[in-house]
């Protein structure tokens, strides 16, 4: 073999992939965090060309703008809770490869609920049961939004993707309209704070922490998702139908009923979320209640791989990029999309890591005498003898 | 045959992450020859062919094409030498005609239709291919549509063809002709490789053979100086029974009657025409037919899972002695009746598990709604797996480990597992060895035999026919949605004759008569010149 010559007008190729087959968990945390490492490097560089600041400032300018005082913190902890209300919320649906991405227009529908029942309840009963009232009818919002396309799917089979987009569409447009109807003072085009002096419907505050109830009620929710997905009897449905419809049908599992049920739940979860905005935090209702977050939730949710306890941080993160570069805005006078790009290229690093996650790459190895004899390397000779003589005992 | 071969391999090496898909493999295919490559399942036969056809490119190892080193970075480069692989999955526009899909993707020249027909019907006459030029490809069979991917490497001028697992959708009549066509390539002075792993079709049709075990190179041996015997155990490297056991069916009882079931398709065509049998208690009845004729419609009517026009399907309770109508229930209100049927249906991991679930949260899709409460019980399908793990020596990291990572044996023991493992009384299987190897095929043979033995009723859809005649009791020939026989394996001693007749049963066109009981033994009584057993059949019925 020795006397082989290689030919002279074709060259290996520099490096070529390989796939992966198993990486460590350890290993994956790592590559994910470097690459968030990674995209807040390329945040500073970036700053530092359109700002002028040194790399160090941008980075305490972050964490200054979101940590720096009391309320940054409560602030920015509201934000991811809101933010990781609405994945949890999306995050059944999608298990069930059912494509909701209306979050939105159902979160909206349950804020304009929630307005309209403190605007119009809020001095005829009593403050719990109002608050009370609120709650079950924004769900119920939510949960009827969601379900009219769920119903569509499950038995007309439409594309639920474009249907839940378009609801959205039509919850923007009821909500302007009641928000013109309703507008202090007239035709001003805003309601206004509702009952800021009675502060009916207002969500109560624990201790002087106004915002201490809302995160409790979504760390409840995030362990509930969690149970509900991974150990009950109905997230186990869920993730067949997600996987295949025809092994549900196999194994006599009623496929419309449970998109039906999944979309009543994530619309409800919606609604939720609408109750927690505007009585929580709010205390009113704009065409932009929710402010795109239920297209974020979307991103949050595929990143953490639907598993509701990895998207408390990726909530977090994304919570904090936004918050913290728009103090960078807010200091330099800069346009409010340098908020997003930031946002958008630490995502770009945290999505494109997966590449490293799933392949490896290989360089063309230096032409020695010794390689001319190629043999796989020592250390994949251990595993491979071990896979051959488990093979044997299978056999025999 | 010349001095130098038309394509060498030396030491090529492949592998995926920690697995070595090849390793170290040397092989050399001349001119004018016919060259089978053998191996078990997962023994990197296709991926070494990937290689060769530029589809992977090699960690280490040199190609020589007629003794000068080449590399093969592309599909192209591949091209280039001349080198044609015709894969196990078509690669075709249904709505072109044969010639539109041979000439598509050529760059060369002016487009002339009528230019490259002529061309297309020469290299069909040359070799003996059948093909119309001008049909459409929803309008071909298998059979056909594969003419068509070998044409198309045959018109760009390849010499060295490659063929994966050409067989596994033929006929056996297809299967003469293809290889009748094969060996007319090779007198004109091609290369031409065939992986296969039916050991009959590699002595009859190779002049050499290369068997690869667990991705490494055992050894090439001419073919006439060899004999099943002896490539089964360089494939496997340890002495095989390549003998099926059929034991005599005891206390037959009818346990699954159907009759004159009729069933269409999503596009309204009838897929099920007038079907009726009988099912007995402690045997095993094989179904064979075309791909496609109704076998997997049939199985899914009778386990809920198809809409049906018309028919009934009873199903004899040994339990209790009463008879359940199934016809058009659900798969869990069949369960609820209380009948144990069972089903292994084609598409495994598309069906019958969840590729992306492990073990334990597969063998729940049977019984997660055991127990009362909102929450699922994973300990008894943990012991469960483990016990199946154990029993049927599957291979798998852990319990929880995603069964799409399995190899297709494993999944199959993961599946057969399942099935047999809540005792059916009716158990039904399609092609449940396709795609394994020899030692996972004879560990379901040996299920399936178990459960015959004791008194299930077992349903065997095989496209295999020595399997079929081995292993069967009696075997229910469906020929495009209708029964065009029933046949008794044990009747004739000559297995070939045997063959042969099913072979034609399987294309015979049967009538199509309004389901009444009065035709459909009228029917029966036309096929019982060519099977006997039919008649015997009948009376049993009544």
């Amino acid at each position: 073999m020795s006397e082989v010559k290689k030919p002279k007008n074709v060259r290996e190729p520099l490096f070529h992939l390989a796939k992966r087959d198993n990486l460590s968990g350890k290993k994956a945390l790592l590559i994910r965090l470097s690459a968030i490492a990674v995209g807040i490097l390329i945040t500073c560089i970036f700053g530092f060309l359109i700002v002028g600041w040194t790399p160090l400032d941008i980075l305490q300018t972050l964490i200054d703008g979101t940590f720096g005082t009391s309320n940054r913190r409560w602030d920015l902890m509201e934000k991811t809770a809101i933010l990781l209300c609405i994945s949890l919320a999306v995050t059944p649906a999608f298990r069930m490869r059912f494509w909701n991405i209306g979050a939105e227009g159902q979160t909206l529908v349950a804020c304009l609920v929630s307005g309209a029942c403190m605007l119009k309840i809020g001095d005829k009963v009593p403050n719990p049961l109002l608050l009370l009232i609120m709650l079950v009818a924004s769900v119920a919002a939510g949960a009827l939004w969601a379900l009219i396309p769920a119903i569509f799917k499950a038995f007309w089979n439409t594309n639920e993707t474009l249907f839940t987009l378009m609801m959205n569409y039509v919850a923007a447009q009821i909500t302007s309209y009641y928000v013109y109807i309703w507008s202090v003072p007239k035709g001003s085009g805003h309601v206004g704070i509702i009952n800021s002096t009675t502060k009916a419907g207002w969500l109560v505050s624990i201790g002087d922490k106004p915002y201490l109830l809302t995160i409790l009620i979504v760390a409840v929710m995030t362990v509930i998702s969690y149970i509900y997905l991974n150990h009950c009897k109905h997230g186990y449905e869920i993730s067949v139908v997600g996987e295949s419809e025809k092994t549900a049908r196999y194994i006599g599992i009623n496929v419309k009923k449970v998109i039906l049920r999944t979309m009543i739940i994530s619309g409800a979860i919606c609604g939720l979320t609408g109750f927690l905005i505007v009585s929580g935090a709010d205390h009113t209702f704009i065409k932009d209640s929710v402010g795109g977050l239920g297209f974020t939730a979307i991103m949050v949710s595929w990143l953490a791989k639907f598993n509701p306890l990895a998207m408390t941080f990726f909530a977090f993160l994304i919570a904090f990029l936004g918050k913290g570069s728009n103090e960078i805005t807010t200091l330099t006078g800069l346009d409010s999309s340098f908020a997003n790009i930031v946002t958008g290229l630490v995502i770009f690093c945290v999505i494109g890591c997966e590449f490293f996650i799933n392949y490896t790459i290989r360089f063309r190895k230096k032409e020695t005498p010794a390689a001319e004899k190629p043999v796989a390397p020592a250390k994949t000779d251990e595993p491979e003898a071990e896979t051959e003589t488990t093979e044997k005992e299978a056999q025999s | 045959m010349s001095a130098v071969p038309a394509i060498e391999l030396k030491g090529i090496t492949k592998t995926f992450g920690d697995v070595i898909a090849n390793q170290d493999i040397d092989l050399s295919v001349y001119r004018g020859e016919i060259l089978s490559i053998l191996g078990e399942n997962g023994s990197g036969k296709t991926t070494l062919m990937n290689m060769i056809s530029g589809i992977y490119y090699p960690d280490s190892g040199h190609i020589f094409i007629d003794g000068e080193e080449v590399l093969i970075r592309s599909p192209k480069d591949a091209f280039q030498y001349k080198i044609g692989m015709i894969h196990q999955h078509f690669k075709l526009i249904d709505v072109f005609t044969a010639t539109e899909n041979i000439v598509l993707g050529l760059t060369d020249g002016r487009y002339d239709l009528a230019a490259y027909e002529k061309r297309v019907q020469e290299i069909c006459d040359r070799y003996g291919f059948n093909l119309d030029p001008k049909k459409k490809i929803y309008d071909m069979s298998v059979s056909e549509k594969q003419t068509v991917e070998i044409i198309k490497v045959l018109f760009r001028g390849a010499d060295i063809l490659i063929l994966d697992e050409p067989t596994a959708v033929l006929t056996p009549q297809e299967t003469d002709r293809l290889f009748d066509v094969l060996r007319h390539m090779r007198d004109d002075g091609k290369a031409i490789i065939i992986i296969t792993h039916k050991l009959h079709e590699v002595l009859s049709l190779s002049d050499r053979v290369s068997v690869l075990c667990k991705g490494r190179y055992v050894g090439t041996v001419v073919t006439k100086e060899t004999d099943e015997m002896k490539l089964t155990e360089m494939m496997v490297g340890a002495k095989v029974d390549l003998n099926i056991h059929r034991s005599d069916p005891v206390n037959p009882t009818p346990r699954l009657i159907v009759n004159g079931l009729n069933c269409k398709n999503e596009d309204g065509i009838p897929v099920l025409k007038n079907i009726s049998f009988t099912a007995m208690s402690g045997e095993i009845l094989g179904i064979a037919g075309i791909a496609g004729s109704g076998q997997r419609e049939l199985l899914e009517s009778i386990a809920g899972l198809q809409q049906l026009e018309s028919g009934e399907i009873s199903y004899m309770n040994p339990a209790s002695g009463e008879t359940e109508d199934l016809r058009n229930k659900s798969p869990r209100r069949i369960r609820e009746l209380g009948v144990r049927l069972s089903f292994v249906p084609e598409d495994r991991l598309g069906m019958g598990l969840v590729g992306n679930m492990g073990i334990i949260d597969n063998m729940m899709l049977r019984s997660y709604e055991t127990g009362r409460g909102f929450f699922l019980n994973r300990t008894a399908p943990a012991s469960l797996a483990d016990q199946i793990i154990s029993d049927l020596q599957v291979v798998t990291p852990d319990a929880k480990t995603p069964v799409r990572r399995l190899s297709g044996g494993n999944v199959q023991k993961v599946l057969v597992g399942r099935e047999i493992a809540s005792a059916p009384t009716v158990l039904m299987v399609a092609y449940p060895v396709r795609g394994l190897d020899i030692n996972s095929s004879f560990t379901i043979y040996r299920l399936l035999n178990e459960q015959k033995e004791k008194g299930v009723s077992v349903i065997f859809v095989g496209e295999d026919l020595d399997v079929l005649i081995e292993l069967c009791d009696r075997i229910l020939v469906l020929s495009s949605g209708s029964i065009s026989g029933i046949v008794d394996p044990r009747s004739t001693a000559d297995e070939k004759s045997l063959k042969e007749q099913i072979g034609l049963l399987m294309t015979k066109k049967v009538e199509d008569a309004p389901a009444t009981a009065a035709n459909v033994k009228a029917a029966e009584a036309a096929e019982a010149v060519e099977a006997p057993e039919t008649g015997k059949e009948e009376t049993e019925r009544e």
